[in-house]
């Protein structure tokens, strides 16, 4: 029997654990000595009132869809993948290579050639440890943080060493050729003759991570993929069973979720820096996991999760720039909701499992 | 390369090595009960901050390893609530913990010393200073022994001491007592401990309150130790090296002092070379400091030795009814 419904697990249980994690928020802030009510004030009216905050947030959100999305394909076959950072720098040098020295004439072609190679390191990277743990048992947590710290390494090497342009003292790639500027959505806005978002990073990779949403819902629950993916997830004894390879699995879905952290890259080197610089993940890759674990593993909550981190992440610039809190505020509420929706998530689901059966019992006698 | 320099290497690999080490034990204790922990680098930097903030206040730098103890084991009751009392994923509730560690530490320390994540510089007893052994200054001029014994074995903090003096114990700890025979079963075989009459929840406990605690005193070492206050962001991934020690050791104490001073020793010497040039080829800083990363990466691999976790490792344990 179903301890309870299904719309309580799907909306409620995360509901609260963003409610708790609000409310420790807010007590933080309080203990700094500032007005919680002001600080989400700030927040709202930078990242969201006004077509230049909505630019910046929507920028922000079509990073945390392509990292979430990597950790919850992961996900779906129990595999949990903490190097999204890493395969997103790579993806980055991928998209620095393709676009410094391949002739692209145009953004329309030189996109899908960044996407194939965005995807391609991105995926290149999480090969190694998906065959470790496939083929060695090597534990995966453990090698794709190594793979992280060695991606930092060799991404600091190759700029310093390699793209670094002569005569630059800066740790970053020349600028990519004129011809391969994606256009922003204020350019596109204002084709049709509107005025909107101006100066704002978002562009034209926010519809192909909205796109990575239908194809992942699509891979997951409705290709033989996908149902063997989230068999091999719930028993790999059962898989092995249903002759599922667990090899194989195991290296399609970590080739997958390493594409599309890599795919990332097209949003904030191609799309917003324009060069390769020291860095450019910022942290993203690791949202993806708080923005998996609250979206409950759909592409649908991964959507509105990163829109609620995209929200997180401009709003704390704002708070940094107009108030005196700094935007580490923006890392504890991360920490807290990857806390309370993913490790916590029994002390939320207990007492509401208990509260519904509870009432089931009353509505049944 | 002279005798000095090799000691003067070898000295900073000992500073260098010594946070590894405590936060490589810390791990190991938790480990071997069977609760994995990759938040030590969270636990540290907490550490590190208590520590620096409350050495300054007070003056004192044995306040702030107290200070430095608690904040960590804060941190460590809160993974112990997620990943004994409500069984979460254990991995989940690391990551949350490091994080929660990143963002308090510069938004207190923003908040308290307005020095954008700084502590002020700790001087005098606010520092642990250094011991100087005895006889240190008069067997100095002996060749080859005295150098060793003046520069690289005398003229530590206490805390440097103290870490090596906690492998053997750690070891004895591990193999030689109830308690470290009852830690190890149930990193193996929880359902046999519980069977016994021994509470799975309260040995787990315990287990990571020694790692709290001993990554408590990680991370006072960085604060009032190697270096005098406390920075952001200052462990810069030391936890996570601590964590790739612990697997080149195979989770055994002695192991870990080896593995922790090879990582001590690269870190020296790209500190001392950053671009280490070997004749034929040029080694650049970059790879040296990937390198304990790597090597972990061939071990975890099983080329060179298998590393095989403690076997109820990262699973919570649920008592059948």
């Amino acid at each position: 029997m179903e301890k309870m419904p299904k719309w309580a697990d799907v909306i409620l249980t995360p509901l609260i654990s963003l409610l708790l994690a609000a409310a420790i928020s807010a007590l933080v802030i309080l203990a700094i000595g500032e007005s919680p009510w002001l600080a989400l004030k700030t927040m709202i009216e930078g990242s969201l009132g006004s077509s230049y905050g909505w630019g910046f947030t929507l920028y922000y959100t079509t990073n945390f869809i392509f990292t979430g999305l990597a950790v919850m394909v992961a996900y779906h076959a129990s595999l949990f993948n903490i190097g999204g950072e890493g395969q997103a720098a790579m993806g980055g040098l991928g998209v620095a290579l393709v676009l410094l020295y391949l002739p692209l004439p145009h953004w329309l072609i030189a996109l899908p050639v960044a996407m194939i190679g965005a995807a391609a390191f991105g995926a290149a990277w999480a090969f190694i440890p998906a065959w470790l743990q496939a083929k060695r048992g090597s534990h995966i947590v453990i090698t794709t943080i190594m793979f992280n710290f060695i991606a930092a390494a060799a991404l600091n090497y190759v700029l310093v060493n390699v793209l670094r342009p002569v005569g630059s003292m800066d740790p970053a790639s020349a600028r990519f050729p004129e011809s391969t500027h994606l256009p922003s959505l204020s350019d596109m806005a204002l084709a049709f003759g509107m005025e909107w978002g101006k100066n704002t990073p978002v562009n034209v990779t926010f519809f192909v991570a909205i796109g990575a949403c239908l194809l992942v819902w699509l891979l997951i629950w409705r290709t033989r993929l996908g149902y063997e993916i989230r068999a091999f997830g719930k028993s790999e004894p059962g898989a092995l069973y249903a002759g599922i390879s667990p090899v194989r699995i195991t290296i399609i879905a970590m080739l997958i979720s390493g594409g599309l952290a890599g795919l990332m890259a097209i949003n904030n080197v191609m799309g917003e820096a324009e060069r390769l610089v020291l860095n450019a993940v910022e942290g993203a890759g690791f949202i993806g996991i708080a923005v998996a674990l609250m979206g409950r593993n759909h592409p649908l909550g991964v959507f509105l999760a990163a829109l609620l981190f995209g929200f997180l992440y401009q709003g704390g610039g704002e708070l940094a720039l107009w108030t005196s809190i700094p935007r580490e505020l923006i890392v504890v509420i991360q920490a807290l909701v990857i806390l309370f929706t993913g490790a916590l998530d029994n002390m939320v689901r207990m007492p509401l499992e208990r509260l519904f059966l509870s009432m089931r019992k009353r509505g049944g006698a | 390369m002279d005798f000095a320099t090799i000691i003067q290497i070898l000295d900073s690999a000992v500073r260098l090595m010594t946070p590894l080490l405590l936060a490589c034990l810390a791990g190991l204790y938790s480990e071997r009960s069977g609760v994995f922990d990759i938040g030590l680098e969270g636990k540290m930097l907490m550490a590190a901050f208590t520590a620096a903030s409350v050495a300054y206040v007070t003056g004192s730098a044995w306040l702030g390893l107290m200070a430095g103890i608690a904040g960590s084991l804060a941190l460590s009751l809160i993974h112990g609530l997620a990943s004994i009392t409500f069984r979460g994923n254990q991995l989940i509730s690391g990551v949350a913990i490091n994080f929660l560690a990143s963002g308090l530490t510069v938004l207190l320390g923003q908040k308290i010393f307005g020095l954008g994540g700084r502590t002020p510089a700790l001087e005098g007893n606010a520092r642990f200073g250094e011991i100087t052994l005895p006889f240190a200054d008069a067997l100095r001029d002996v060749p080859v022994i005295g150098p060793i014994y003046a520069e690289l074995i005398s003229g530590h903090t206490i805390l440097v001491y103290l870490a090596f003096a906690m492998v053997p114990l750690t070891w004895w700890v591990l193999n030689r007592t109830r308690f470290g025979l009852r830690l190890r079963a149930v990193g193996e075989n929880p359902a046999s401990v519980d069977t016994a009459g021994v509470s799975v929840t309260r040995l787990r406990y315990a287990a990571i309150a020694i790692c709290g605690i001993l990554c408590g005193i990680a991370g006072a070492y960085l604060a009032t130790a190697l270096s005098a206050g406390f920075v952001k962001e200052m462990t810069a991934g030391r936890g996570f090296i601590a964590l790739a020690a612990l697997i080149f050791a195979k989770w055994r104490p002695w192991s870990a002092l080896g593995a922790t001073f090879l990582f001590g020793l690269l870190e020296a010497i790209a500190n001392r070379y950053p671009n280490l040039d070997l004749g034929i080829i040029t080694i650049p800083s970059m790879f040296m400091n990937a390198l304990p990363y790597i090597l972990t990466v061939i071990i975890l691999a099983g080329f060179v030795g298998r590393a095989i976790p403690p076997r109820a490792g990262g699973e919570p344990y649920v008592k059948e009814r």
